[in-house]
């Protein structure tokens, strides 16, 4: 009798899962055959958001990956990158999104390297203050530092930007072509969706090679699977932990600069909500998992955007949160490892 | 390998602490170049503690270790691997997921001549044919001693002046041991000094010119390896002979 027991919670288990899978299916679907043309359209923005929340869950994922911290501030790094952007953009360079493309364009570059180099710097600032020092403290000092860091974080957002909403542009316009590209059902696909997509892809890319060939990428899976080994192999572990930070954090950059051109405003406390989002991509994916973190992202984004943007029995934005806090507490129930997690996967 | 008198590595009354636990009380040892010099004793002794602070994994609070005369305590572990020193730890400590090809390059980490660490992936791969054999192999899914084969190559991979054993015989069959204590001669023939880390007591005194014995954190007992074979003292606490 005893012995049953576990068999048969794993069987609730999977009949769960299953029933689960099934409603959102049937929801999809559903939503498909009322309305397919609102369907493909919030699809498409669905994996703009994704791509953006792919960037941060990222930085989630691998400082998880290499210190197993969950870094509570990286969602305010995040936010920060945000503001530095329009203060950069739109404050020093002047872009309101009346320039012409070709002016506009090497100066969005010169913005995305000056967030992803804030960030970075930044991240690589907070591990050195708030997590080298308890490295080897309990696990839960270093955790409610970052909790701590994070609030700070947020004061210097407000401190420094206030904390109202700011607007990209006094306009309200992004920076990145608004044009429509085409309609479907008439909603327009625009051209800065499409950009973020075409920014996140490459990026994501980099960021694999990254890992997975140059001498920094195979220290980082080494201390990430043995810290003192990768000692005795000559690797210096706190220049890799550092550099993952730094990664983590220009990705973080990247992805507030897009995000900011894409919604056109932030706000000092954004890094909380997106940062819970991010978060529960990187552990719907399995946390420690790039492959993993990029495509709970895609999820989570699309599920934001199906919420918000389909109408058959659509509990709509107010929900958002609810859902998604519901995700992340059903996955670490049920599927603690996440969707591609496996207990021998390689992580990298 | 002939030695030639000069101390690589010396100990001078070093102190090693986990927390408050003083795990080694004041060790003073000497390894001269091209020697195979053991360091036996039961567990718990301070063996592992003493490679490790060799290493500069764990800072000894007090005392000095000098490499080619000049003191490394206080120097983090990876200008320590590259000034030459590098080791084989207790419990292989491969890294699971790489291949064992990767695992042999990450053992080269500091190292920038290309073709001399593709040179001494060929000589691993001839002192343990088993692993190029196995050179795509996930390095958690090898057998015990194809980890210690590979756990030993990936520290020779540093081309190290000195090389640290922990352990290498643990856990492995007979004939095994064997093989592995005739490969650290050859290793030591072929130019790299050796201090080795043995529980394997009978098996480590047969390879080595010189022994420490151990307990509890202080050197018992040194001699020349002979010596110690026939010591009474050693003969019953770690031989097992009469
Ligand atoms: N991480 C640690 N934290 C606290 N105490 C430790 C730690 N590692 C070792 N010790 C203690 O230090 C002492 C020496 O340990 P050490 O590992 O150096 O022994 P050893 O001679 O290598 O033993 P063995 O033959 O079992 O490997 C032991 O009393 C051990 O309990
Ligand atoms: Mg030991």
């Amino acid at each position: 009798m005893l012995a049953a027991l576990p068999r048969f919670s794993q069987q609730v288990n999977r009949v769960l899962t299953w029933v689960v899978v099934a409603l959102f299916l049937i929801w999809i679907v559903g939503n498909i055959l009322s309305a397919p043309e609102q369907f493909i359209s919030v699809l498409l923005l669905g994996i703009s958001l994704g791509a953006i929340y792919a960037l941060v869950a990222l930085g989630y994922t691998l400082v998880y990956g290499i210190i197993e911290l969950i870094n509570f501030a990286h969602g305010d790094v995040f936010m920060l990158g945000t503001m530095v952007t329009i203060t950069v953009a739109n404050g020093w360079l002047g872009l309101d999104g009346s320039q012409a493309w070709y002016v506009t364009t090497p100066l969005v570059l010169v913005t995305l390297l000056a967030a992803m180099a804030f960030c970075g710097g930044l991240n690589v600032a907070v591990e050195r203050v708030a997590y080298r020092p308890l490295r080897n403290a309990p696990k839960l000092a270093p955790l409610i530092t970052a909790i701590g860091m994070s609030f700070l974080l947020q004061n210097v957002g407000a401190a420094i930007w206030g904390f109202n909403e700011r607007p990209l542009t006094a306009t309200g316009d992004s920076i990145f072509p608004a044009d429509t590209l085409f309609s479907i059902g008439g909603v327009p696909y625009r051209a800065k969706s499409l950009i973020v997509v075409l920014i996140t892809i490459p990026v994501l890319l980099a960021l694999v090679y990254l890992v997975r060939n140059t001498k920094p990428g195979k220290a980082m899976r080494a201390v990430a699977q043995d810290m003192d080994a990768s000692r005795m192999m000559g690797i210096d572990v706190d220049r890799t932990i550092a550099f993952t930070f730094a990664l983590g954090g220009a990705l973080a950059g990247a992805a507030g600069l897009l995000f900011v051109m894409f919604q056109t405003s932030t706000r000092f406390d954004l890094g909380f909500q997106l940062g819970l989002y991010a978060f529960t991509a990187a552990v719907l994916g399995g946390i420690g998992n790039l492959t993993g973190a990029a495509l709970g992202a895609l999820l989570i984004g699309l599920i934001q955007a199906f919420n918000e943007g389909l109408s058959w029995h659509t509990p709509g934005s107010d929900w958002t949160e609810s859902i998604i806090f519901a995700i992340l507490i059903l996955v670490l129930v049920f599927r603690p490892q996440g969707l591609l997690g496996e207990a021998t996967a390689d992580r990298a | 390998m002939s030695t030639n008198g000069t101390p690589l590595l010396e100990l001078e009354d070093v102190h090693t602490y986990y927390g408050t636990i003083e795990a080694i009380k004041g060790i003073s040892l000497q390894v001269r170049e091209g020697e195979v010099v053991t360091l036996i004793g039961a567990n718990g002794a301070g063996k592992s503690t003493t490679l490790r602070s060799i290493q500069g994994i764990n800072r000894p609070k007090r005392g000095r270790i000098l490499f080619n005369g000049k003191d490394i305590v206080g120097h983090p572990p990876h200008e320590i691997v590259r000034l030459g020193i590098s080791q084989s730890p207790e419990g292989r400590r491969l890294f699971p997921r790489m291949t064992v090809l990767e695992n042999l390059e990450m053992g080269a980490f500091q190292r920038r001549d290309r073709s001399g660490v593709h040179q001494d992936v060929e000589r691993v791969f001839g002192l343990f044919p088993r692993l190029a054999e196995r050179r795509s192999q996930k390095a958690g899914t090898l057998s015990g001693g194809e980890q210690q084969m590979c756990a030993m190559g990936r520290a020779l991979m540093a081309r190290p002046k000195l090389l640290l054993l922990d352990e290498p015989s643990m856990g492995l069959a007979p004939v095994l041991v064997e093989r592995i204590f005739e490969i650290v001669t050859e290793i030591n023939s072929q130019g790299t000094t050796i201090l080795l880390v043995e529980q394997n007591a009978l098996m480590a005194l047969d390879v080595a010119t010189r022994g420490y014995v151990l307990e509890t954190g202080v050197v018992a007992l040194t001699d020349d390896a002979t010596a110690l074979r026939s010591n009474e003292r050693v003969r019953k606490a770690y031989l097992g002979l009469t």
